[in-house]
């Protein structure tokens, strides 16, 4: 331990899906609520509360939590940031605490998307006087996805998969298909899920392709969730009970980027070299080596994009992400377990509570209390997101010693 | 009224053949098709206008199946490098939108298309990347 550590020392999610009958701040709410309990604390403790929603991000969704379960008046901050919504919360609280501005504070991601169908991707805008005339940033006089290309995000992850493959050897569909089938087999194990199904590798492959080499269950789907952390300070983990202290988990790098000019990346998201500046700075913080790692939660929207970042994470050989998933290390009995919740291809991908979720999943892990699907004797993992646009997370969290 | 408008405007029409033309800045060269405020490389802020050349060659790919609606599907999306410098979206066409038919690194051409038509009789001309036959043959 040192002075300027935090700690996490209370977690939890809410099982990911659709909730019709409920809104965003029931989810948030439940989530709070049983992050507070975990770390027996109450919102009386907190010092700052940090809200990631993205559907709702002009709606003061931190506020509106704070007002079903403590208004206490402390500093609320709601955070957005495409996909890494959850973990920029979660780097809110982190920053907080080690500024010394608090010593104690919760992080809540929620979203409720629904079925929300494909992102990214625009639709033709349909003017009652259809004259062209040069609009935007391009001068284009009318919607151009599917006319120059795709900006759908299943095509996006897919192109940038099929990068890889250009540039590397041993790296195809059925590879892609592989990540696909390892996590919809994990997340049987999984009761928070929002599914709980494996397929063969042929199902996956034989799937609707959605945007080749992605397949229907080589892609996340939308849904509602929430999940929340509570943390502390090194100081004031100290003060509380040994219970709590002994359950405590390091934070022992939050690192975040964004993406550096590339030539290609102003007309394809770059998703590479974001990730691994995050990776590299985050282990260089930590002290850490990738052989370190017991576990690996990352950012899995499309099977192509788990594969990415193998490579990018720096848990494979430099351009053999192909073998390495050849080889079932990612697997959960494999070498170096990678997205044992399911991923968000099974588990879900409600936008702003995964970045909180896959702290919830580490975290737990590193306690031992993950059940039918721990990995036995986790004391060190990481925490990957990465939203387009591009903001990209990491957290490397370690069992308390 | 009739007459032709590219679809984007850094799709120039009026030279001699269609190309694409990208602000470059003066200070690092790197290109960009949209409106510039600064050079997100450099910071500079003056530009020059640098038409880029047609040929190039597939860097990645996809081939879309489902997509937003009024978007028809199958189509090939693609990333390409063009030869001299400038990375570029676009559909690939005239071929078969098969994972057999189109090919990573594959040559490739600039072409345009007609992609719409107001309701005025102006053509919105869009490009689009074809099989480019004849460096096939030498690579």
């Amino acid at each position: 331990m040192s002075s300027d550590d935090v700690w996490i020392i209370g977690v939890s999610m809410t099982k990911f899906g659709r909730y019709p009958g409920r809104d965003v701040v029931d989810l948030g709410s439940e989530a709070a609520l049983a992050a507070l309990a975990d770390a027996s604390m109450s919102m009386a403790d907190m010092q700052i509360l940090a809200s990631g929603n993205l559907y709702e991000s002009n709606a003061m969704v931190g506020q509106r939590i704070q007002k079903q379960i403590g208004q206490t008046g402390i500093p609320v901050y709601n955070v957005a940031n495409a996909c890494a919504t959850g973990a920029t919360a979660v780097r809110v609280v982190y920053l907080a605490i080690k500024a010394g501005e608090a010593d104690c504070g919760i992080a809540v991601g929620s979203e409720m998307m629904g079925k929300a169908g494909l992102l990214g991707g625009g639709g033709r805008a349909r003017e009652e006087k259809h004259v062209f005339e040069p609009n935007g940033r391009y001068g284009a006089v009318m919607g151009t996805d599917g006319i120059l290309g795709t900006n759908a995000m299943p095509g996006v992850f897919a192109t940038a998969g099929m990068e890889y493959a250009n540039r590397n050897d041993g790296v195809g569909f059925e590879q892609f298909a592989k990540v696909a089938e390892k996590n919809h087999a994990h997340s049987v194990l999984n009761p928070l899920a929002q599914y709980q199904k494996a397929f063969s590798l042929e199902e996956v492959m034989n799937a609707e392709v959605v945007s080749y080499p992605n397949t229907l269950l080589m892609c996340c789907p939308t849904g509602d969730g929430a999940a929340a952390a509570v943390m502390v300070s090194d100081t004031k983990l100290r003060t509380l009970p040994l219970d709590v202290q002994k359950r405590a988990v390091k934070v022992s790098a939050s690192v975040m980027t964004s993406d550096p000019w590339t030539e290609s990346g102003q007309v394809q998201p770059d998703v590479n070299t974001l990730t691994r500046n995050a990776a590299d700075k985050a282990y260089e913080v930590a002290g850490v080596d990738p052989q370190d790692l017991d576990l690996v939660e990352l950012h899995d929207c499309f099977a192509t994009a788990e594969l990415l970042h193998y490579d990018n994470l720096r848990l494979c050989e430099p351009g053999g992400a192909g073998d390495f998933i050849d080889s079932g290390a990612p697997r959960r009995d494999g070498r170096l377990p990678v997205n044992v919740s399911g991923g968000l291809i099974s588990k879900g991908h409600p936008l702003g509570a995964t970045g909180v979720a896959n702290i919830f999943e580490v975290t737990t892990h590193l306690r031992g209390e993950a059940g039918d699907r721990q990995i036995e004797g986790a004391k060190v993992g990481m925490t990957h997101v990465i939203g387009l646009g591009s903001a990209c997370a990491i957290h490397i969290l370690e069992k308390a010693v | 009224m009739g007459g032709r408008i590219p679809l984007v405007d850094y799709l120039a029409l009026d030279g001699d053949e269609p190309r694409l033309v990208a602000n470059a800045c003066d200070g690092c060269g790197a290109v960009y098709f949209d409106r510039r405020n600064a050079c997100a490389r450099c910071s500079g802020t003056s530009f020059a206008k640098k038409p880029l050349a047609t040929e190039g060659s597939v860097r990645a790919f996809t081939i879309v199946k489902r997509a937003a609606p009024g978007v028809p599907v199958p189509y090939v999306s693609a990333v390409v490098d063009l030869d001299g410098g400038g990375t570029v979206k676009a559909n690939v066409v005239g071929t078969d939108p098969t994972p057999e038919t189109v090919r990573l690194g594959m040559p490739v051409r600039l072409v345009t298309f007609p992609a719409g038509t107001d309701d005025e009789g102006t053509e919105a001309v869009a490009f689009g990347f074809a099989p480019n036959a004849a460096k096939e043959e030498t690579s």
